[in-house]
């Protein structure tokens, strides 16, 4: 199963966003929009975050917001959201962040395809710098489609 | 065989990332070795018999007292990183 596309209810780009949570809580609200989640995975993305740190930045400048499959994944999604001002989770060395991506996914086996799918995307160095640039929503799926 | 695990908070997503770049990482140095992937709350039965375990700078603390060699990555999407981390831990 491929990765899904973000539909553009799902991409918010040149967001303000105060701090960490309320980046991940863009992601959440984005994820909600396009229909593939309940507002109910976003608190669940943030209580990652309270629990286990900012684990989830990882690269320099990405954060990669998720939370454990649930009743609240209505179906796989993925949400993109590019920050005006980039804000710190409180990594050690990727902070600041710029990118967020929030991912849903129903079942365990999906999650293993699609986090692939996103290494094959982010192991090219260049594709976060594009995501922090893209100016539309079309250009952001390129980029997962293609590669920047 | 060696074995390594990746952890990270959940047991899906950063890990499996983690898991995918260090099996490329892995084929690029030419060693043999199964990666899982698993939470950071079942670290002590998943690293039982691993001789590397792969994780966050952020969840080396919560990991604690460990057999393994706790190899810390910074850049998941970086396997030139990856693979000298291991490439150190494992030769």
């Amino acid at each position: 199963m491929p990765l899904p596309e973000p539909p553009d209810a799902a991409v918010e780009l040149g967001a303000h966003a105060a701090d960490w949570r309320a980046a991940v809580r863009l992601a959440g609200e984005a994820l909600v929009r396009s229909g593939a989640v309940s507002p109910m995975y976003t608190e669940r993305m943030i209580n990652v975050v309270d629990e286990f740190g900012a684990y989830i930045v990882i690269a320099p400048g990405l954060a990669l917001a998720h939370a454990r499959p649930g009743r609240d994944v209505k179906a796989d999604g993925l949400a993109v959201v590019t920050l005006a001002e980039p804000v710190r989770f409180g990594h050690p060395h990727n902070d600041p962040v710029s990118v967020v991506v929030g991912l849903a996914v129903r079942g365990a086996d999906a999650h293993v395809s699609h986090v692939a799918e996103l290494a094959n995307i982010f192991n090219d160095p260049a594709a976060i710098p594009a995501l922090a640039s893209a100016t539309s929503a079309d250009e952001v799926r390129r980029i997962f489609r293609k590669g920047a | 065989m060696k074995r390594i695990v990746a952890i990270c908070g959940q047991g899906v997503g950063t890990s499996a990332i983690l898991k995918v770049n260090a099996e490329r990482a892995l084929d690029r140095l030419g060693i043999r070795a199964s990666v899982s992937a698993s939470d950071v709350a079942s670290v002590g039965t998943a690293a039982a018999n691993a001789q590397v375990i792969l994780t966050s700078p952020e969840l080396v603390e919560s990991i604690g007292k460990t057999n393994a060699d706790v190899v810390v990555i910074d850049n998941y999407f970086d396997v030139g990183e990856i693979e000298r981390k291991l490439e150190d831990a494992l030769g």
